[in-house]
């Protein structure tokens, strides 16, 4: 290392944003367009879905044809860097609690290959412990939301229908596709079970919103990033590279962020950070510093930025700094849909999703389980990559084909004979449901373990409770039930019990994290106000999934979108009044 | 909106809107530069994995000349040509194994063993390895493993080579060109969502609601 010193950047910026996801890009949109010099640090590398292309592949242009590494865990296609564990970047686990941590390492996070799912909390959402005296309410209610969530709406575009249901709020809607052939099936086996589909909320444009994006040319890719039209959200392609244009961001891309500045009077003054490529060390100064990094690595940022003012760690004197942490619950089976053998082909890649999807539609006063969950469907005719007819065996001896009983296995002319018969019959759902924040569920600095920059790693403790279990118990019941109504047969994750709590997903496996860093009226129960704002430090604010109080049964981007947005817009305000 | 103008954009890369170079960092000078150096991935590939990538592929090959031999006669059985397509080595199946193994080690002591019993058994029963012995023989063989609810117990071992291997061969074949033109997958083009077709909802017997037609979008033409 021979010569070890800390490099100051000299620009002195207005906000120095930790992270490029959701959160992070919002806030570097709103501030950079309202004219103030922002500094984003990025822990991953630079990308531009301009030219780091993946949309529109073939499964032959990776040699492994689509499969996935350690690298890119969601396939070779899918636009995501980084993955369940990182070289070098170790977390810890207490014996006996789980938590499986996805960390995107790159210009945009997650946004680059997520479901877009965008779903808006309702009213009951933001005030569950008023309704069932479990978790805590939102400092904040639907309607101080609402105006937010119709701005993101009309500025990234939507798909969806107003449907007029309480919990499940109507908003600014482009036209959703039509449902696909397994899905019309779906809507009426589920329906038989008293279980509501509408048309799906997705991100994506199905119609023109603006000259800069174009519209969506249905190759059901959103997963890989939509670089050829930028009809899908992602934080590069609808925020980041957008706000670039004004000249008032500078993007530090493989910068991992050490810890929040402070100065005497508790202030944060900045943020220090790590340069990967040379393992140099830099600080950079802000009047405000806003985390974005993702609920885990904003609280262990927090927790590891400690001084003699904030000797708890920084906006941590309430001490929930890291607690309450909890991902969405999930659960899922699959199968196939004989009347879909044989079947004609044509090209139902629609978009990159579900067209159909049921919201939560039962009274959970009724149930021995608190939260709701809702429910997402897929199937069809996909593009075939790694694992296609994988265990062929399995399906070949069960069902005639073309009117022929066939011994299981085979090969030959008769075996590509079953591979094209049963191609596009699979069908399959998953729930995604509300977990309980618990202060007992928690991350916490690692007193003994650090990554290989020198940084305190986090250690997890989270457990899920008999809630989480029951309401997991009560999907695969749903999902049978439509499974059967439907005379689809099930081939797995119908065989779940007690024993492996029915199939519930590990905690932190659903990729939606939050909780970490709440917001609360009470600054002895909350780390920041209801602006995302650090009760403690009055410059320091978190816009990402960490500010949830609890994250309902929708996924939480489209909220931390709205947040962000809200949080910028304050922080604007406030420097106008020379508050910041 | 004027489809083939939308298509004829969206196939120029037009219809995005340019590209945006500010803020541009050493990182991405970087990728750039490591990327051309990469011929065999057709695709975006992040720093860390062109690091991991050069390695994998830097290997030595992992099959000797008598077991590619053996693979190859194995999966053409598996996936032949017939009237619809061509053959798993036509589709170049056994070059995909080889690469397979190397990405995905648990693959490699499950083939090498499961083809040097497949070599043992055909010594003892014709005194030759698997790959000399006659088309008869060979599909005589395959026959004994090939069908896991009806293989003698003594065989099981070839059981779960051979469906280790028809796998591997179906899996690399209908992820081909050529598979995947035999499979009839019409997707991974610019299109226009429009619904199931006419004629396959009138199949099924199903039919949209006055309520889908109305609230989803369609295109005309």
């Amino acid at each position: 290392m021979g010569d070890f010193q800390i490099k100051k950047q000299p620009k002195k910026y207005d906000a120095v944003i930790v992270g490029s996801g959701a959160g992070g890009g919002m806030a570097a949109y709103i501030l950079a367009h309202a004219g103030l010099k922002v500094c984003m640090i990025e822990a991953g590398p630079m990308y531009d879905p301009q030219k780091n292309v993946t949309q529109l592949k073939n499964p032959w242009d990776s040699p492994r044809r689509g499969a996935s590494t350690k690298l890119r865990p969601f396939g070779d296609f899918d636009a995501c860097y980084g993955g369940w564990s990182l070289e070098g970047e170790p977390y810890t686990k207490e014996s006996g609690t789980q938590w499986d941590w996805w960390r995107a390492r790159m210009l945009g996070g997650r946004t680059n290959h997520w479901g877009r799912i965008s779903l808006r909390f309702g009213p009951r959402d933001f005030k569950r412990k008023s309704i069932d005296g479990l978790g805590e309410d939102w400092p904040i209610g639907y309607e101080e939301v609402k105006p937010f969530y119709d701005r993101v709406d009309k500025m990234i575009g939507i798909f969806g229908t107003n449907e007029g249901l309480e919990n499940d709020p109507d908003g600014i809607f482009l036209k959703p596709p039509k449902p696909r052939l397994h899905e019309l099936f779906i809507k009426n086996a589920a329906t038989q079970a008293g279980v509501r589909v509408i048309p799906s909320r997705l991100s994506i444009l199905t119609q023109k919103l603006n000259d800069d994006r174009g519209v969506c040319f249905f190759c059901g890719q959103c997963g890989r990033n939509c670089s050829m039209a930028k009809a899908d959200f992602s934080s590069p392609n609808v925020l980041i590279y957008p706000a670039l244009k004004t000249g008032n961001i500078d993007v530090v891309a493989n910068a991992m962020a050490r810890e929040v500045l402070t100065n005497k009077e508790g202030l944060a003054t900045g943020v220090s950070y790590v340069n990967k490529d040379d393992m140099t060390e830099y600080q950079v100064e802000g009047r405000v510093v806003i985390l974005a990094a993702s609920a885990c690595e904003s609280a262990r940022l927090l927790l590891n930025s400690k001084s003699t003012r904030h000797p708890n760690g920084l906006a941590n004197n309430s001490n929930v700094v890291g607690k309450y942490l909890h991902d969405s619950t999930g659960a899922a089976l699959g199968g196939v849909l004989p009347q879909l053998f044989d079947r004609k082909r044509y090209n139902e890649d629609g978009v990159g999703g579900m067209h159909v999807y049921s919201p939560w539609w039962l009274d959970n006063k009724k149930l021995d389980f608190p939260r709701g969950y809702h429910i997402e469907y897929w199937g069809g005719m996909g593009q075939p990559s790694y694992g296609f007819n994988w265990g062929i065996e399995s399906l070949n001896g069960k069902y005639l084909v073309k009117g022929k009983k066939k011994e299981a296995g085979g090969y030959g002319a008769s075996l590509k004979e079953d591979n094209r018969y049963f191609y596009g019959a699979g069908v399959g759902m998953a729930g995604r449901g509300e977990a309980i924040p618990l202060e007992s569920n928690y991350c916490e600095i690692d007193p003994t373990v650090v990554d290989k920059y020198g940084i305190p790693v986090l250690k997890f403790n989270v457990k899920w409770s008999d809630n989480e279990i029951k309401q997991a118990k009560h999907m695969k019941e749903t999902f049978k039930e439509i499974m059967h109504n439907m005379g689809a047969v099930i081939t797995w994750g119908g065989d779940d019990d007690e024993k492996n709590n029915w199939g519930l997903s590990r905690p932190g496996e659903i990729i939606h994290e939050a909780g970490t860093v709440r917001m609360g009226n009470d600054p002895r129960r909350s780390a920041l106000n209801k602006w995302s704002q650090a009760h403690d430090c009055k410059n320091l604010f978190c816009v990402d999934g960490g500010q949830f109080v609890s994250q309902a049964d929708k996924n939480i981007t489209w909220t931390i979108l709205a947040l962000s947005m809200r949080a910028s817009e304050y922080i604007i305000d406030e420097m106008k009044k020379q508050n910041l | 909106m004027d489809r083939r103008k939308s298509l004829k954009l969206i196939a120029t890369g037009a219809i995005a809107g340019g590209t945006i170079a500010t803020g541009c960092t050493t990182g991405e000078e970087k990728a750039k530069e490591v990327k051309s150096a990469e011929p065999v991935f057709a695709l975006d590939r992040s720093p860390d994995e062109l690091v991991y990538e050069k390695k994998l592929l830097a290997q030595e090959k992992f099959f000797s000349e008598h077991e590619m031999s053996t693979i190859t006669v194995l999966a053409d059985i598996i996936i032949p040509k017939d009237e619809v397509s061509g053959s798993a080595s036509d589709a170049k199946v056994p070059e995909f194994i080889e690469f397979i193994v190397k990405d995905m080690p648990q693959h490699q002591v499950p083939l090498k063993g499961g083809l040097r019993w497949l070599d043992m058994y055909c010594l003892k029963q014709y005194g030759k390895a698997f790959k000399d012995c006659s088309s008869q023989q060979q599909i005589e063989v395959v026959d004994a493993i090939a069908y896991p609810n009806k293989a003698k117990a003594d065989m099981k071992q070839g059981v779960a080579f051979f469906s280790l291997m028809r796998n591997l061969t179906v899996t690399g074949f209908y992820t081909s060109e050529i598979g995947v033109k035999d499979l009839g997958y019409a997707g991974n083009r610019p299109t226009q969502w429009n619904g199931v077709p006419p004629e396959v909802l009138k199949q099924y017997n199903l039919a949209y609601t006055e309520k889908e037609l109305n609230e989803c979008v369609s295109f005309s033409g």
